[in-house]
């Protein structure tokens, strides 16, 4: 019963060695990374290991770190012992240029749409993934909208720039200039210009 | 219906010459919400099926990175929409353990009580629709007299119906007020009654068991691998809950069974959701009895003492300077969130709803993933229906409680 997170380091160093990194525990929860070319082999020694046996993928996503030169995507897997009830998260960091990791499908039947979702918003290349196509958006689209340097909000709006989020500018968009001003591209203004006179002259 | 050329697909032994493709959805009334099922038919069996959702996809986890911690809960309600307090909740428990905020024991039972309402609106709704699609409209519009006390008590409360915004981080916007003790007890009192009789018409049913027992079966292994959770994997036999392995607000504290099935098929998720409705009557009976017994300035309290994130008494923000101040960062939402990484999951309507969030100190989360159980379950529902008839389907489909909003996110 008792699958203590002691152990379970313990039981990651002894197969892994030091491909094992950033061990750490926020909140109770065992975190770690692995380099992207083990997490298949790590999912299944976490799955058929008789003592660690997590064999519940509760969760799988990607986050986008735009910081992280050469190894901005993290794929973040959370992994759930039912019997031992006890909780994992590991994750797998790929550049943003090539982001290819190898898909969890032959694991976990679950990973197929999990996967499908984090390439639809973050463009990671599930590797042996059957049907990797966009899940939520069209299928036309031609970005990866949960990425940063997609804005939320309207960038021609003033008011919501980054430093009202306490992120003061140290944190990059893509969508400001140096100096801090709204960064608008030239079709995107035009576009605007257009947009608010068709409003204004109405066609109605 | 299209009526498509090739034939390449049809199973050996077909007495037809052609497949049939039929579009289930985007707005079948079956559906009960918008996604699109393509069934490739051999006669009026099922050979495959594609699967097309996100037509309500709204992009919640791309709009919390741009909101304060209390402007993400309005965004919870619109996940799953037959217990939005249940979404609600969870997003507040998560942020209380992103901030380490303790909350006072009355104000768990308080969120016990409402997440247990929520969960009897949410399972009255999907049995009786189950029997809807069956053909049996009586029991669905017999019970919903009882969502509407519900929603009546919710209304009190919150003054919302569906998308309730209910609670704060910390606690309650306000404390409870005699009419929705009332209107609570008035459910308890009459609640059993009726679930009773609701029950009486279709568990037994001839037509309904021949409908629904070995239709949609799974196994509790194959379950698990699809990463089912709630009344549908307890359906096929694993009694998984996360009120009972990792328990919030108090929910230690109470006594109540966990219903499991044994095939999985749709009869059993149906007589689960039946089963769960009497224990959360159990739990909320047990939580109001815990309530009134509060002596002295705990039998008011309605929120922690957290004042950086629970918006303070209207008439202190006009006399007092702190109130004011923390009124004015609450409302600009200049509260700094601290750094961290945290997930926490609730036993949502149809399972484990988790929220994964990353702050990196910003006042909006770095990035927040919703785990949203309908999402993860309704893969396997090409497996479920394939080799059956169509009329399963519709049977499947009811029975696995898919909520749109909840699985477009």
């Amino acid at each position: 019963m008792a699958l203590s997170n002691d152990l379970i380091r313990q039981r990651l160093i002894q197969k892994f060695g030091e491909q094992v990194t950033n061990i750490e525990e926020p909140y109770g929860m065992l975190t770690f990374e692995v380099p992207k070319e083990l997490n298949i082999e790590v999912l299944e020694f976490l799955y058929n290991d008789p003592e660690l046996s997590f064999q519940f993928l509760t969760d799988l996503t990607a986050v986008h770190y735009p910081s992280y030169a050469g190894r901005e995507i993290a794929v973040v897997y959370h992994l759930h012992n039912l019997v031992a009830n006890c909780r994992i998260r590991f994750k797998v960091f790929a550049p943003i240029a090539q982001p290819d990791v190898a898909s969890a499908t032959k694991v976990f039947a679950t990973a197929n749409w999990l996967e499908r979702e984090a390439y639809d918003f973050f463009g990671v290349n599930f590797v042996g993934h059957p049907d990797l196509r966009r899940i939520q958006n069209v299928d036309e689209m031609d970005y990866f909208p949960l990425r940063k340097e997609y804005p939320v909000e309207d960038q021609t709006r003033l008011d919501k720039d980054d430093e009202m989020f306490g992120r003061g500018g140290s944190f990059d968009f893509g969508n400001r200039n140096d100096d801090g001003s709204p960064r608008l591209t030239p079709q995107a203004g035009e576009e605007n210009v257009e947009r608010l006179g068709e409003s204004a002259g109405g066609s109605r | 219906m299209v009526t498509s050329e090739k034939n390449t697909s049809l199973p050996e032994g077909s007495i037809e010459t052609k497949t049939t493709r039929l579009n289930l959805g985007p707005t079948h009334p079956a559906t009960h919400g918008v996604f699109q099922n393509i069934l490739e038919l051999d006669g009026e069996k099922i050979i495959s099926t594609e699967i097309t959702i996100g037509y309500v996809h709204r992009a919640i986890e791309k709009i919390a990175e741009r909101r304060p911690l209390y402007q993400i809960t309005p965004l919870t309600d619109r996940l799953n929409y037959c217990s939005s307090p249940i979404n609600n909740m969870g997003w507040h428990t998560t942020c209380e353990k992103l901030l380490g905020i303790q909350t006072p024991k009355r104000v768990d039972y308080l969120r016990v009580i409402i997440m247990e309402l929520a969960r009897i609106a949410d399972h009255l709704i999907c049995n009786g629709v189950m029997g809807v699609d069956a053909g049996a409209f009586t029991g669905f519009l017999y019970l919903m007299q009882y969502r509407e006390l519900i929603y009546e008590i919710w209304e009190e409360i919150c003054g919302a119906r569906l998308t309730t915004n209910i609670g704060r981080i910390g606690g309650f916007e306000r404390d409870f007020n005699d009419v929705a003790f009332t209107k609570l007890e008035k459910f308890l009192k009459e609640y059993p009654a009726a679930l009773k009789e609701f029950e009486s018409l279709l568990t037994r049913n001839r037509i309904f068991m021949d409908r629904t027992i070995g239709v949609g079966g799974i196994s509790g292994e194959r379950a698990l691998n699809y990463g089912f959770t709630g009344p549908n994997l307890r359906a096929a036999g694993v009694d998984y809950d996360v009120r009972v392995h990792s328990p919030y607000c108090s929910y230690q504290d109470f006594e109540f069974d966990i219903p499991t099935g044994t095939t999985g098929d749709c009869y059993d998720r149906f007589l689960v959701r039946n089963g769960e409705m009497w224990q959360s009557l159990r739990i909320i009976e047990q939580a109001y009895r815990k309530i009134q017994e509060f002596k002295g300035a705990e039998a008011t309290v309605f929120h922690a003492d957290v004042p950086e994130y629970y918006l303070p008494e209207k008439a202190d923000v006009y006399t007092k300077m702190e109130a004011l101040i923390y009124h004015f960062k609450i409302v600009m939402g200049e509260v700094d969130i601290p750094p961290g990484e945290v997930y926490h999951s609730v036993e949502g309507g149809n399972g484990e709803l988790g929220f994964y969030l990353i702050s990196d100190g910003g006042r909006s989360p770095y990035r927040l993933h919703l785990r949203r159980p309908c999402f993860i379950y309704y893969q396997a529902f090409e497996e479920l229906i394939k080799g059956s008839m169509i009329s399963d389907a519709i049977m499947v489909m009811s029975s696995l409680n898919l909520i749109a909003g909840e699985m477009d996110g």
